[in-house]
């Protein structure tokens, strides 16, 4: 890949890329989230196409407009999340797609298992998708790419989901494609299996290419510098607050999904008063169900979450969101996904203030005036820009919508205000104005959890620092004197469990 | 943007914002449109489509007695269409409206077949009124608590449950309450159990528009709208602020059956005086398209459920006249259906055509 650029909007997730992997190479992709490794590798199976830039394979220049494009060029992709038919047999998911005029199961089974014998996965043709574990669905997931007839496997984070035995499974697997000529691009975020399986890693920071190196001569620590780069100084403001107090303390918190698999494990900790939390991990280390679990949205399995108000404790555990609002417990939350989540897209600033007030006051009718009041407001106060307080947010530009989803959570005047991913997709000027509105709740006592991925924000803005990995407390980081070394470090230090 | 990359011939951008006057201007041209293109089949069966809608005009609404049907047409296909506007604005698709009414129906058949003797004429028709509403609500619950508890595929079950209630109607006429022994029938009710004519069509019209405002107020007033709109938005949404989200699923779908179930009170008891399987008639599926059509507006939908009844109403006219087939009312519904449902695609996205080289794409 030479020079690629890939633009979204005003974003450039892809600045002049240039990548290179060789035959029986294993390549790991390393960077943080939004560096832009998974755009990279959707332009390069067919998903995206580049806005400049050009691809060669064995010398030659390719266009991949679509992913039976890429398939026809030998580039197969196994994505984060697996696209399977869970009714169909593997042999029937893997064959799906393939018009070659007839459909013989027999003969795909064969080769199915031919296939399987020379790599050493150990997969039943006939086994139904909805029987199979997450590690087989991967494994159907890596046979349909392979029987596709592909030289080029691109996995994305293929480790996220499986065990520590079934990671090394894999990795003995992709040992015995490389040796048979592949070439493999594998992104990951966790270290210690880029040193494990790699031959080279390639690190991408903010949509820029920093460099490859070979992984025999480098080590994890200059791995992490490369990711993180140089910590630049933002500027922003953190006065202390004088007197700070327990307000949320979260013990043995633990929550298990659908699927059976451990999102929190026996996370602990306290917020205080008048501080800032931050909450750092690379995604989905457990951060969105961590701000779910305390405002009641997420099922705790075991753990206790208590808010400390005058001097007394009560549990959150098992109360409702409804329940939590009743008792008058004061607790703003801005989710990561704003318009699903905070906010009523169609509806406009009134009706979205009303989202928090709705129930107040006797009687049937909703009232509308004190909404509408406190929309105007917001509007002046954080020159929101629209037509007007009635104008569906939904048609608003990002930081206007996240603008008046900040505003309703503070004019709730909470004790515990928790953001996600508060400042994304933001301009440089919106995202300060949210760093202030943040440090001035701070500054009236309020327990300010931020879960942020720009460590540089994190690192000026929090007061203490909490890390997140794999659904574990990684470690809490004094803001003020940690580097961004040590943070980075901490994100990717699974322990011995892996990433359960 | 290179032309290597392969930009698209057309594509679809979503608009902005539009003029609320452009918008309506819209509308009123896609009805048009739709008038336009239904003149096709008439000239495909040979007929001058401009005598057709003549007649289709003059047969519903030309003199008292026809205009008179054509309300009575008209007023089951509003209240349902009433009825499941709440549904449809939590995305909820109640498409069981046939078997609410139904149901609603039954109730009120018992009562006007056990009780006329037994109850004055005013306690009767209230009696009915309300078994009818509470029949119709308890038979929408069943499905809203399923999709609340287990999330049900609300669409499939709906449909199904209009099967089992038009079921229990058909057996109804041929066992307990059929009439003269192997009439298949129903005896008609006695005078006690029919509703008063107001302006020579059963009051059924005075419940139906003042349902039309109470549901107006319902949706865009109260709490309880409040909550179903941000459902209809949002679950996740509902859930973050409090709302508890199976249980107003479950309210919602109770009223919206009550509301049907009277709807099949006022058939019984204003047109047909009696009960038989077809009582429904297709209504709680037409009222789907008075609702859509509508914009899940109340009074949009007085102006369109009187469009429709009028088509079918003047079709009817239009077979014994010029030997034209009702069905062809049915067409012409399909195809202002459709255009309508298109404009609104326009109104909501343009499509924009790649061309040579300019920037435009990006607006």
């Amino acid at each position: 890949m030479r020079s690629i650029t890939k633009r979204f909007g005003q974003v450039v997730a892809n600045d002049s890329i240039d990548l290179t992997v060789d035959r029986g190479e294993i390549l790991a992709l390393l960077g943080e989230n939004g560096s832009g490794k998974t755009t990279l590798m959707n332009m390069l199976s067919g998903i995206y196409q580049p806005d400049e830039g050009e691809i060669y394979k064995d010398g030659e220049k390719i266009y991949i407009h679509s992913p039976r494009e890429a398939y026809e060029n030998g580039i197969g992709m196994i994505h984060q999340h697996y696209k399977l038919i869970e009714v169909f047999t593997a042999a029937q998911n893997i064959i799906l797609g393939l018009n070659d005029g007839r459909m013989d199961i027999n003969a795909a089974n064969a080769k199915v298992k031919e296939i399987c014998s020379r790599y050493g996965f150990e997969i039943d043709p006939s086994m139904k998708v909805y029987d199979m574990s997450v590690s087989q669905k991967q494994t159907v997931e890596i046979i349909k790419v392979l029987y596709r007839g592909a030289d080029i496997l691109i996995l994305d984070e293929p480790t996220a989901v499986l065990t520590p035995q079934e990671t090394d499974k894999l990795f003995a697997i992709l040992r015995n494609m490389k040796n048979d000529g592949k070439a493999i691009i594998i992104i990951t975020h966790k270290l210690h299996e880029v040193m494990d399986v790699s031959d080279k890693v390639a690190v991408l920071r903010k949509g820029k290419y920093i460099g490859t190196v070979n992984t025999s001569e480098t080590n994890p620590q200059a791995l992490t510098d490369m990711m993180v780069g140089h910590a630049v100084t933002l500027n922003i403001d953190r006065p202390k607050y004088p007197s700070p107090e327990k307000k949320l303390i979260v013990e043995g918190l633990t929550c298990v999904d659908d699927d059976g698999i451990k999102r929190l494990d026996n996370v602990s900790f306290t917020a205080y008063t008048g501080e800032i939390l931050g909450v750092a991990g690379i995604s989905g280390s457990g951060q969105k169900e961590l701000l779910e679990a305390i405002t009641g949205l997420y099922p705790v399995k075991s753990g206790s979450v208590q808010i400390i108000r005058d001097g007394k404790a009560s549990e959150l555990v098992g109360k409702t969101p409804k329940k939590i609002r009743e008792s008058g417990i004061g607790m703003a939350f801005v989710p990561e996904d704003r318009l699903g989540m905070g906010l009523v897209g169609s509806m406009g600033m009134t009706g979205n203030m009303l989202l928090r007030s709705w129930k107040k006051g006797k009687g049937a009718l909703v009232k509308r005036k004190e909404p509408e009041a406190l929309a105007n407001r917001i509007m002046e106060e954080l020159e929101v820009v629209t037509p007007g307080v009635e104008f569906p947010v939904r048609k608003l530009s990002g930081g206007n919508v996240q603008k008046v989803l900040v505003g309703r959570e503070i004019a709730s005047q909470p004790e515990v205000l928790m953001t996600a991913y508060a400042v994304r997709g933001l301009d440089i000027n919106t995202s300060y104005t949210i760093y202030n509105l943040l440090t001035e709740q701070k500054m009236k006592g309020v327990a300010v959890l931020y879960v942020g991925e720009d460590l540089d924000v994190l690192l000026e803005l929090a007061d203490r620092i909490l890390v997140l990995c794999g659904g574990q407390v990684a470690g809490i980081v004094d803001g003020r004197t940690a580097t961004k070394e040590e943070v980075g470090l901490l994100m990717t230090q699974f322990n011995s469990k892996g990433a359960e | 943007m290179s032309a290597e990359t392969g930009t698209p011939f057309v594509r679809l951008a979503k608009r902005t914002d539009m003029d609320p006057r452009k918008v309506w201007l819209i509308r009123v041209g896609s009805i048009v449109v739709a008038l336009i293109l239904g003149c096709l089949p008439m000239l495909l069966t040979g007929n001058n489509p401009f005598a057709a809608y003549g007649v289709i005009i003059q047969g519903s609404v030309s003199r008292p007695i026809y205009l008179k049907q054509t309300i009575r047409t008209a007023i089951p296909l509003l209240g349902c269409a009433l009825a499941i506007a709440p549904c449809f604005r939590m995305k909820f698709w109640n498409i069981g409206a046939e078997g609410q009414i139904t149901m609603g129906a039954v109730f009120a058949t018992y009562f006007a077949l056990y009780w006329s003797d037994r109850i004055p004429h005013v306690p009767l028709l209230i009696i009915m009124f309300a078994t009818a509403a509470i029949a119709g609500g308890l038979w929408a619950l069943i499905p809203a608590f399923f999709k609340a508890k287990w999330n049900t595929n609300e669409t499939l079950f709906t449909l199904m449950m209009n099967y089992i209630a038009i079921g229990i109607v058909a057996w109804l006429q041929g066992g307990p309450w059929e009439g003269r022994k192997g009439s298949q029938l129903i005896p008609m009710f006695s005078d006690s159990a029919r509703l008063p004519m107001v302006f020579g069509v059963n009051c059924g019209w005075i419940i139906v528009l003042l349902l039309v405002v109470l549901m107006y107020i319902y949706m865009n007033k109260t709490k309880q709208g409040y909550e179903i709109a941000v459902i209809g938005d949002s679950v996740n949404t509902a859930r973050y602020a409090g709302m508890n989200v199976g249980w107003i699923m479950m309210r919602t779908m109770f009223i919206s059956g009550a509301i049907s179930g009277i709807v099949g009170f006022i058939i019984v008891s204003g047109a047909n005086f009696t009960l038989y399987s077809g009582v429904a008639n297709g209504v709680g599926f037409t009222s789907i398209t008075v609702a859509w059509l509508s914009q899940l507006n109340s009074f949009a939908m007085i102006v369109i459920s009187m469009i429709l009844a009028i088509l079918e109403k003047g079709s009817n006219t239009l077979q014994t006249r010029m030997e034209v087939p009702a069905s062809i009312a049915d067409i012409i519904t399909g195809i202002l259906l459709f255009c309508m449902l298109s404009c609104e695609f326009f109104i909501n996205y343009r499509l924009i055509f790649r061309k040579g080289g300019k920037k435009e794409a990006d607006v």
